[in-house]
């Protein structure tokens, strides 16, 4: 019996979702919580209205516009007419099939992983789906969260569950305390780069130890939202303390006699002792320091004063020919430092980095200091609240003195699908979770970094160890 | 969705690891409603230049690739962005079977739902249809599902694994939804019960 032997998180929070199993091992998965946005539901609905369909629970449904809204001037409308069309095919989606909506004037409007946790809708031990991979953020929550397609999203709006086999649990410990300075964007960073973009295929990801228990809900979001990265499907951290203290007083979280009730679950949830993992990773947090990716997907990453590999080092022949692929797109001499290669934009932002913490960050490296000439600085709050917070506390001053954009909340320059776009051969410091060829733009070129130093390469016009700003 | 028995067809060779869902289909053409139309822009920045005109160099651009019904690649195919427009891409293009030795999970589970056959074959293997592949017109592969077996030009079968229940929804060109909807009375009775169990989870509402 599975309820005797001891379970991971992950096995815990499946099991309270099995509607059924069938013969074969297939579940059908209930689905508590389903995030909509506006790229990867347009031909979902449509296929439910062919097949006259219902959304069976428009009460667990929250829809929301942020992949291709511009982040200037938007209270004059969407310019462009391809994003413009598929916002409002939303909108009609939402009113037709009485689906909740968070309007794009919305202080609630926001990156579709921003506002989940934010707004108290992505809570401990539900399962979350979305049309996006970035979907596993929620695992921070302590929730089993995961991206799907097109027709997994129609599945979901039909009949409120998937049809899932279980994934392989992985245990990922980061144990001891992490240096001054190196931040949660170099954990995940770092252990990318060590298990490789496939290295979590098939697996669920459960992040635990002294390093991951001591982050903050914003710097937890951070890692679990990678976990697609390294090719797994979720990430998890066991709830605790700090998150419950986050989901307390959300506008959509129980309250009261709801979340105690609520509370005395979350607290059965975290893995047993002598729970079995399919594989174990453990890394020391003192061994972390800021980290870069170099190349062009997110397990080609260096420390910040290390140097671009050289490829005829590889011994696997479609590898060499991979990375030496990369360093030709990149633009980089092999052996060239990192901190000598002179930036053009930086993006501070995205459903990785764009939450009140991060802009924080961004801005105590910011105050007092000037962007460098010729650098374009781009700061895009993960949502209205986070806009609004920060305005509140005076940080968009700071950021707007030191000459960075202060624009309006959206996925933005993290896929470029608005108007913030690379142009060729710019080369780019993201706090975004993506460095894959022209994923900022047609030949832009991407380094993956923290906030601190997104905005430290701001300042000094190259990339850099935002250390030497403390 | 389409069934999928057998298949026989040209394969394009295209020996890369990592290909990405970004690099099948970049975000730029991700602004579409509809399903179908893709197929122009499959692999966009590795097809064409920065005007327009197609990359002879790029496998399919050139015969008899244009019409291949068969992609064979290296590891980790499909990975990063959940999107669903990469397997409509492969599907808008011809493509109704990619073999390699081992995709990124929700890039599988996309290609099921289209009637895409994903196959995942040894590294070896793989290099070897490659090579099959490089023959063009005379060397068509034949897959076929029902005896899970890929057949190369010189009569070899090489057998492969799927999970029965996809199979099943495959080789019939059955629709997931209608299938789980056979299980209605216990998502029914699932969702009675949890009202109880799980009272503290509010709905949402604007
Ligand atoms: S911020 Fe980037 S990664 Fe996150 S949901 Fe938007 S496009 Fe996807």
């Amino acid at each position: 019996m599975t309820e005797t032997k001891p379970r991971t998180l992950f096995d815990k929070v499946w099991d309270a979702h099995v509607v059924e199993r069938l013969p074969d091992g297939t579940c059908v998965l209930y689905i508590d919580r389903h995030l909509v946005h506006e790229v990867t539901s347009p031909q979902a609905f449509e296929g439910l209205r062919l097949a006259g369909r219902k959304v069976r629970r428009p009460d667990a449904t929250i829809a929301v516009a942020d992949h291709n809204i511009p982040t200037m001037g938007r209270a004059q409308g969407i310019l462009e007419e391809d994003s413009r069309i598929q916002v409002e095919t939303l909108e009609r989606n939402v009113a037709e099939f009485g689906v909740p909506y968070f309007p794009i004037l919305s202080p609630q409007q926001g990156i579709v992983h921003i506002i989940g946790p934010e707004q108290g809708i992505s809570l401990p031990g539900t399962t979350i789906v979305c049309g996006d991979s970035h979907t596993s953020t929620h695992g921070a929550m302590g929730a089993l969260a995961f991206g799907i397609g097109t027709s997994e999203v129609e599945h979901v709006l039909a009949t409120q569950t998937l049809l899932q086999r279980p994934a392989k649990n992985m245990l990922v410990r980061v144990d001891g305390t992490l240096p001054p300075g190196v931040t949660a964007k170099d954990i995940v960073l770092a252990i990318i780069g060590r298990i490789g973009t496939a290295g979590g295929t098939g697996h669920v990801i459960e992040y635990a130890g002294e390093a991951i228990r001591a982050l903050d809900m914003a710097g937890r979001m951070t890692v679990c939202n990678m976990s697609i990265e390294a090719g797994a499907r979720a990430g998890m951290i066991a709830p605790d303390e700090t998150t419950f203290a986050y989901v307390a007083g959300r506008p959509y979280a129980p309250k009261g006699e709801a979340l105690d009730k609520a509370l005395a679950w979350w607290k059965t949830l975290p893995s047993d002792e002598g729970a079995v993992y399919d594989s174990t990773i453990v890394l020391n947090a003192a061994d972390i320091v800021p980290m870069v990716t170099w190349g062009t997907n997110p397990e080609a990453v260096v420390a910040i004063n290390g140097t671009v590999p050289d490829p005829s080092l590889e011994a696997d022949e479609g590898r060499r020919v991979q990375l030496a692929r990369m360093v030709e797109y990149m633009g980089l001499n092999v052996g060239q430092k990192m901190t000598d290669l002179k930036i053009d934009v930086v993006f501070i932002g995205s459903c990785t980095n764009g939450r009140i913490e991060d802009i924080r960050a961004a801005a105590d490296i910011a105050r007092g200091r000037k962007v460098a000439p010729g650098v374009r600085a781009m700061v895009v709050p993960g949502s209205g609240i986070v806009r609004d917070l920060a305005e509140a506390e005076g940080i968009d001053k700071v950021l707007i003195e030191a000459g960075f954009e202060w624009r309006e909340p959206g996925c933005s320059m993290c896929l470029g699908m608005n108007p913030d776009k690379l142009t060729p051969g710019q080369r780019c410091a993201s706090t975004s979770n993506r460095n894959f060829e022209g994923r900022q733009g047609p030949g832009g070129r991407t380094h993956l970094v923290s906030p601190a130093m997104a905005a430290a390469a701001a300042v000094a016009g190259h990339l850099i160890d935002p250390r030497e700003f403390a | 969705m389409d069934a999928f028995t057998t298949l026989t067809g040209i394969a394009a060779p295209l020996p890369l690891a990592n290909v990405d869902t970004d690099k099948i289909i970049p975000a730029r053409f991700l602004k579409t409603i509809k399903r179908t139309g893709l197929g122009v822009h499959l692999f966009d920045t590795l097809r064409y230049d920065a005007e327009g005109s197609e990359r002879p160099e790029f496998v399919l651009n050139q015969e008899p690739y244009r019409r291949a019904e068969i992609l064979i690649a290296h590891e980790n195919f499909g990975c990063g962005s959940s999107r669903e427009h990469a397997p409509w891409a492969l599907l808008d293009f011809g493509i109704r079977c990619v073999i390699a030795p081992d995709f990124a999970d929700i890039f599988h589970t996309n290609t099921f739902k289209n009637g895409i056959l994903p196959i995942k074959l040894s590294r070896e293997i793989c290099d070897q249809l490659i090579e099959d592949a490089k023959l063009g017109e005379n060397a068509r592969l034949t897959v076929d599902l029902q005896e899970q077996v890929v057949v190369r030009p010189n009569g070899e079968r090489i057998p492969f694994e799927i999970d029965p229940f996809r199979k099943h929804l495959l080789l019939n060109g059955l629709d997931d939804i209608g299938q789980t909807l056979q299980h209605a009375p216990s998502i029914d009775a699932y969702e009675t019960a949890q009202k109880i169990e799980k009272s503290w989870m509010p709905g949402i509402a604007v």
